[in-house]
């Protein structure tokens, strides 16, 4: 048989701008995300099940047996809800974050340290913004299945206390996108096992003291501080106030945090994907 | 002759203070097949990486098709194939699935790159293992689907990073074959080897690299016309007695190397030189007669073996 056509010299070649997002960014990064989805078919479904699971049994656990005994809390903004209808929120915004977390961390890591995967792509005429962009919302997407899931088990539970909790589902997107975006921009920078460990050991705490089962104001008021510095507070706080249908202006200032936050991964990302792979 | 493809001058690349190129300078023309022929640490893979545009230069110009890589990398690369020396195919997914996502990464469409596809597995010989995962085939197999891979996007250009390295004799020379025929379509190629039969099988010109440096440069043939005589004998008296047995032979033909292994007599007449060491009376363990190869360019330009 004959070899393939491969030699074309009067094709020209195409000049886009010179700019340096021209070199940065080829917008292709749909064809990464499509790459990860075909690559899904070939992953641990039972791991990717359990992670939609956990927030799922913390809320019947927790929401439904010990609200038994708590009865109401009452949120920051002064309103008296259920005990289930005020952990559900934050544990929705941890579906989002734990779907968001689990591509974007370990996965990421591995596909950099050990499968060359970003090499191979980066040779072609993606640029690392492509990878980046593509990567984060392959993670986005299954934080957003999580969460919608779970968005699902709260209506069905009748934890959805107001219309506005329709909204929670484009907060939880932006949430996804914020973990997934800040997620690959740590796990780029990354270099071994012990590391990684780092992340899981932030991740705990986070999790079980941003105001997710119990009102920030328990703490005395530096730790409260700390708390507001870290994401997932922000996240639980967003989503509490669009399901309960407290609203506040503060959630603006939430919805800022998550939109520096995805812009802050997406830069580091690229940066160090151009830093490693295109040195 | 029509512009170059490819122009390299005095290009360079440091890693903290360690030239791995130093100030190399080259030109490709459009269909040529050429090598980069040196040992390992040359900086052949550096000098790739940095054509291919996954590379910036600390120093020196480099134009691609007319482009500078530093300012059009994605575009640069739309136009190259790529054999990096190690495989990074994509184990998590299969065979014809690496073919297909690797061609959108061009931005082809999913039924052109699926066509595509099958057209290049066949040309790997690879029709059969299209639904293989990447970790079930051997050597050689995955050495092909990255050759198709590179095809992909139909790059004016072919950047191969020692393509048979590795591989087993048969596998090599299956490659070869399949080389040959994309250097017969017109394809250019761009090859590094350590190997001079790679070199003098597959290159119209090449550059004997060493240290970061162009030690030579010609077509095969005529960097061993210039460089070495026609033919060589290669005697052995064991590792022992070669540099006394050396010393006695001073003289005979045009030029003697001594390796640790082996006395090397650069000759025009092999047989003639051969004869003479026996009528001294002189008996060597082995002796071999034979032309003279790339091998023997790179042992006069820098006294040592390719292959170490
Ligand atoms: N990323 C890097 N960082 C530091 N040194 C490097 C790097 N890549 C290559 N080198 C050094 O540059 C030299 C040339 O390497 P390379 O281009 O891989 O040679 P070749 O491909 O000819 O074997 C070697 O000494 C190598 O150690
Ligand atoms: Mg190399």
């Amino acid at each position: 048989m004959t070899a393939p056509t491969t030699f074309a010299p009067t094709r020209p070649v195409q000049r886009r701008s010179t700019s340096l997002l021209g070199s940065l960014y080829a917008g292709n990064a749909r064809s990464v995300m499509h790459r990860g989805l075909l690559a899904t078919k070939s992953t641990n479904w039972l791991v990717v099940m359990s992670g939609f699971f956990e927030p799922i049994f913390y809320l019947l656990s927790m929401g439904i047996g010990l609200g038994a005994l708590v009865g109401t809390v009452e949120t920051s903004t002064g309103a008296h809800v259920p005990y289930a209808a005020f952990i559900a929120p934050a544990l929705l915004a941890v579906a989002a974050m734990n779907g968001a977390i689990y591509d974007s961390t370990w996965n990421v890591f591995f596909k950099m340290q050990y499968a060359k995967l970003y090499e191979g792509m980066l040779s072609t005429s993606l640029g690392p913004l492509d990878v980046a962009l593509g990567e984060i919302s392959l993670a986005l997407l299954r934080g957003a299945l999580y969460a919608g899931g779970f968005l699902i088990v709260m209506q069905v539970l009748g934890l959805n206390l107001a219309w506005t909790a329709l909204l929670a589902l484009p907060a939880v997107l932006l949430i996804a996108f914020g973990f997934a975006s800040l997620g690959m921009a740590i796990t780029s920078y990354m270099k071994t096992f012990q590391q990684m460990d780092w992340i899981n050991f932030v991740m705990l705490p986070m999790f079980l003291f941003s105001a997710t089962f119990y009102p920030l104001t328990v703490y005395p008021e530096p730790i409260q501080w700390v708390i507001q510095v870290l994401p997932l507070w922000h996240g639980v706080e967003l989503v509490r106030g669009l399901t309960t249908g407290a609203l506040s202006v503060a959630m603006l200032g939430h919805v800022l945090y998550y939109v520096v936050m995805i812009a802050v991964g997406l830069v580091f990302t690229t940066k160090r994907l151009r830093a490693l792979f295109l040195d | 002759m029509s512009a170059p493809v490819i122009t390299a001058n005095l290009l360079t690349k440091k890693y903290k203070e360690v030239a791995a190129v130093d100030g190399i300078s080259f030109e490709v023309a459009p269909g040529e097949s050429f090598g980069l022929l040196g040992p390992n640490g040359a900086g052949k893979s550096t000098t790739m990486r940095m054509v291919g545009a996954v590379s910036t230069r600390t120093s020196g110009d480099l134009s691609i098709l007319g482009l500078d890589p530093n300012d059009h990398g994605p575009e640069v690369r739309s136009q190259l194939g790529v054999v990096p020396q190690q495989d990074n195919l994509d184990m998590e997914l299969r065979v014809r699935d690496n073919l297909i996502v690797y061609g959108r990464y061009f931005g082809i469409p999913n039924k052109t790159a699926g066509k595509k596809a099958d057209e290049l597995l066949e040309f790997a010989q690879l029709s059969d293992r299209a639904k293989a995962k990447v970790d079930d085939l051997s050597g050689g197999m995955k050495r092909r689907l990255t050759i198709a891979r590179s095809l992909m996007n139909e790059p004016r250009i072919l950047l191969l990073d020692e393509p048979t390295t590795g591989l087993d004799p048969q596998a090599r020379h299956i490659l070869w074959d399949r080389l040959f025929r994309l250097k017969e379509q017109g394809t250019t190629l761009v090859l590094t080897t350590h190997y001079m039969d790679e070199a003098e099988q597959l290159c119209d010109r090449l550059v004997v690299v060493d240290k970061g440096t162009i030690m030579a440069e010609g077509a095969p043939a005529a960097l061993i016309r210039q460089y070495s005589t026609r033919e060589v004998v290669e005697v052995r008296f064991g590792s022992d007695r070669n540099a006394e047995v050396a010393e006695r032979i001073r003289g005979i033909g045009e030029r003697i190397e001594v390796l640790p292994d082996r006395i090397l007599i650069y000759s025009e007449n092999g047989e003639a030189e051969l004869q003479k060491i026996t009528e001294m009376g002189l008996e060597p363990i082995t002796s071999l007669v034979r032309r003279s190869s790339l091998e023997d360019v790179f042992l006069r330009l820098t006294g040592r073996s390719l292959i170490e």
